[in-house]
């Protein structure tokens, strides 16, 4: 048992309401997400249980611009640091990811940036935000185990699906409407993106890499690392001080290079490298890869069907217009689109930067 | 407080579903079986078979399955159809990530993307199936219908695909396949073998697709292709317009092209019927005349066919009509306005490094050396270059095609 963070919130909070323990479930799966207490409705609101720690990666995976609270709940043991992997966390770890849209009106779902980090003492306000759904990953005896459990329409409660769904929503951008169908994933599905070798389909988590982890985020009791905080904690076991660092692709902090493939890395790596699921197209955007085919410059496509939007090269340098992986990254033909789970919009945003990178590029094909 | 609309289908919803079972059948667009499949392939454990019933079924999202030794079976390739005509999410239709797996007796129809895709397995059998495109070649149709791609020991047998915007029958990097008694057409490729290992195809009939049989071999993959045998097949008449994505390999295929060898090493092509092609019965090609540049390939890669054996084919028709202005300039230029392509067109392309690449034609045909590295401008019909005889590949050894 841990108490620090009920100090923590007692020492900065009101300690008004009193926080949900959360519980490991070592075997069943619950019907309902408020059995495993991670996150909770309380009072108009979203909260994280005792104990949970709110995250967040320098660069996130786009999913049709759904906002996400990322959580972890470490009950016993530690994570142990891995330098370019994810950490190796003990069994009884949760983690879970809750998909929402701020929202007043329904199925109209607003495109817009966080206001706020959820914290231990500022949850997430109902009435402004539309929960869509709370996917889990569990660390039990035999490995990681992914459920998902969609939200009732009264988001009191979410349910457990195995078979995922399509909600159907409209994202409202600077009074522009985009109707699309949101895709909960089925359980199989979870392992389209979570077992990043092929070979061996394991499943893990894919977010909580040092490299992803390690920048601030605000926390109720100040600003801080995150690899810092999780070992203060005491969810990791150490880091050096010498740690690597992903990009936070939407700020200029970083170089445009820097930026594009820590986009690539979060975005596509899961199935674009060596022993992944798409490494049946001899493109590779790990981040270490350095070599130039692999990475799709001047490579032809090898079974990308319409995917190739009629455009000769992966990357054609200087030509964003004729590159294939810009078309993918556009097109919201589910037959055609990269990647292939996960959004049914365009990340514009995403686009713009991977445009900026490929006409910012010198080399001739032919 | 809200009007979302949710597709997903509570338990008691899948209970009535399975109750009503034997209703489902009439309409195209009876979508209570896709929660029913969808918990089958997520519960499915090793040794269970999924039956589907006789009907129609549809679905709007792509089925996965990823559990070792499951069988899906229907009641037959015209009887149980698995329709996407309304998919709007999953590149497949069905995408497999397991081993020893079947599929057999059943059709897959209109798919956004690929219909029924194996990414690494072993021991995976196709039979009699059928994938389909049913508004017939559209290049907006999925790019493969079969396609095991990293897979071994691999059974591709009694089915039928019809117009898939790229290969009707795809199989990719894998090894120890065999592809016989199939039925591919009006694919832009009918079947293609591709980085493959150990392959034989045979008794399958290939016709009206753009390309009859292709047997490529791509850079920057995990393996390069060797020993493949293509024999006794039946390839005729694949004279439809080429409608493949433009940037994909089989985009570069002349209509009319009945076998296609390219880039590929030790392919063996004997006893094969093969008829009224109208730009050639057989191409032999190197990657760089699909337009593929140096740049884009691993320094590994060797782009030259070498070890290429034709004897025992029967040649009828084609030549007459080949698909594209250089070809068809050429043909008048050599063989006149009423001439004909020779059976054999080779686009000249050698490792100067090699003494001999060893492609050998036994049958009694002419060459046709298109002269692609001089840029046409020395095309001649050569024999003596060929003359010469390779060793028998050896023969796939596969239990399940025992």
């Amino acid at each position: 048992m841990r108490f620090w963070a009920s100090l923590a919130a007692c020492l900065l909070a009101s300690c008004g309401a009193k926080k949900v323990n959360p519980t490991f479930h070592a075997v069943e799966n619950p019907a309902s997400l408020s059995a495993w207490g991670v996150v909770n409705v309380s009072k108009g609101e979203l909260v994280m249980g005792e104990s949970v720690l709110p995250y967040s990666l320098n660069t996130p995976l786009f999913t049709d611009y759904a906002h996400k609270l990322r959580t972890i709940w470490v009950p016993e043991g530690t994570a142990q640091y891995r330098e370019g992997d994810v950490l190796e966390f003990p069994v009884g770890t949760v983690i879970s990811k809750t998909f929402y849209y701020p929202s007043n009106e329904g199925d109209i779902v607003r495109k817009e940036k966080d206001l706020r980090p959820v914290t231990a003492k500022a949850g997430l306000k109902l009435s402004d935000n539309r929960l869509i759904e709370t996917r889990l990953l569990v660390r039990r005896d035999a490995g990681w185990e992914p459920l998902s459990y969609i939200w009732n329409v009264d988001e009191t409660d979410a349910k457990l699906t195995r078979i995922g769904a399509i909600v159907k929503m409209t994202l409202a951008d600077k009074g522009e409407l985009t109707p699309f169908n949101y895709a909960v994933p089925n359980i199989n599905q979870c392992a389209g993106c979570h077992a990043p070798n092929n070979t061996t389909r394991v499943l893990s988590p894919i977010g909580p890499k040092a490299r992803h982890l390690n920048g601030d985020y605000t926390y109720a009791d100040g600003t801080i690392n995150q690899l810092d905080k999780w070992i203060e904690v005491g969810y990791l076991n150490e880091a050096p001080t010498e740690r690597p660092r992903s990009a936070v692709w939407n700020e200029n902090l970083d170089t445009l290079d820097a930026r594009l493939r820590a986009y690539l890395d979060v975005n596509c790596a899961h199935c674009h490298n060596p022993v992944g699921p798409a490494d049946t197209s001899g493109l590779h955007l790990n981040p270490e890869n350095q070599s130039l085919p692999h990475l799709g410059i001047c490579k032809n496509a090898v079974a990308a069907g319409s995917g190739t939007g009629g455009r000769k090269y992966d990357i054609a340098p200087g030509a964003p217009d004729n590159s294939i992986m810009l078309y993918r990254m556009e097109t919201r033909d589910p037959g055609a689109m990269m990647p292939e789970l996960g959004r049914s919009l365009t990340h514009i945003e995403g686009v713009k930067l991977v445009e900026a990178w490929i006409s910012g590029m010198e080399t001739v094909c032919e | 407080m809200s009007l979302l609309k949710y597709s997903l289908a509570a338990t008691t919803m899948l209970a009535l579903a399975a109750c009503s079972g034997k209703t489902v059948s009439e309409t195209p667009a009876d979508m209570s079986y896709q929660d029913t499949l969808l918990t089958q392939l997520i519960d499915a454990k090793p040794g269970n078979v999924i039956t589907i019933p006789e009907g129609t079924f549809s679905f709007d999202r792509g089925l996965s399955l990823t559990v070792d030794g499951v069988t899906i079976r229907g009641a037959g390739m015209n009887k149980t159809i698995l329709s996407f005509k309304n998919q709007v999410q999953g590149a497949e239709g069905l995408l497999v990530t397991a081993s020893d797996f079947t599929i057999e007796n059943l059709a897959v129809e209109d798919s956004v993307g690929d219909a029924i895709k194996v990414n690494e397995g072993d021991n995976i059998v196709f039979r009699n199936v059928r994938t389909e495109w049913t508004n017939g070649p559209d290049t907006k149709n999925g790019a493969y219908g079969l396609y095991p791609v990293q897979t071994t020991n691999v059974l591709i047998e009694g089915c039928v695909a019809i117009a898939a915007a790229d290969a009707g029958i795809y199989v990719g990097q894998s090894k120890n396949v065999v592809v016989r008694n199939n039925r591919a057409e009006f694919n832009v490729a009918g079947i293609e073998i591709e980085n493959t290992i150990g392959a034989d195809v045979y008794n399958n009939v290939a016709v009206n697709n753009t390309g009859g049989i292709l047997v490529f071999n791509m850079p920057n993959l995990t393996q390069y292709g060797a020993d493949v045998r293509v024999y006794d097949n039946k390839v005729y008449e694949n004279n439809t317009k080429n409608f493949g994505h433009k940037g994909t390999p089989v985009a570069s295929i002349p209509a009319g092209s009945g076998i296609v060898i390219n880039s590929h090493d030790k392919v063996e092509i004997f006893n094969n019927d093969i008829r009224d092609h109208r730009t050639a019965n057989v191409i032999v090609s190197s990657i760089y005349t699909s337009n593929y540049g140096d740049k884009g390939m691993e320094d590994t890669f060797d782009p030259y066919p070498e070890q290429i054996s034709l004897h025992g084919n029967s040649y009828t028709g084609g030549g007459d009509k080949p698909d594209g202005l250089e070809l068809k300039a050429l043909k008048t230029a050599m063989f006149g306005l009423k001439g004909k392509l020779p059976d054999v067109l080779w686009d000249g392309y050698i490792n100067e490094e090699l003494e001999s690449a060893q492609i050998c034609i036994q049958d009694d045909v002419e060459v046709l050396n298109a002269d692609m590295p001089g840029k046409n401008k020395n095309p001649r019909v050569e024999t003596e270059p060929f003359a010469c005889k390779l060793e028998p590949l050896p023969a796939i050894s596969l239990a399940s095609a025992e």
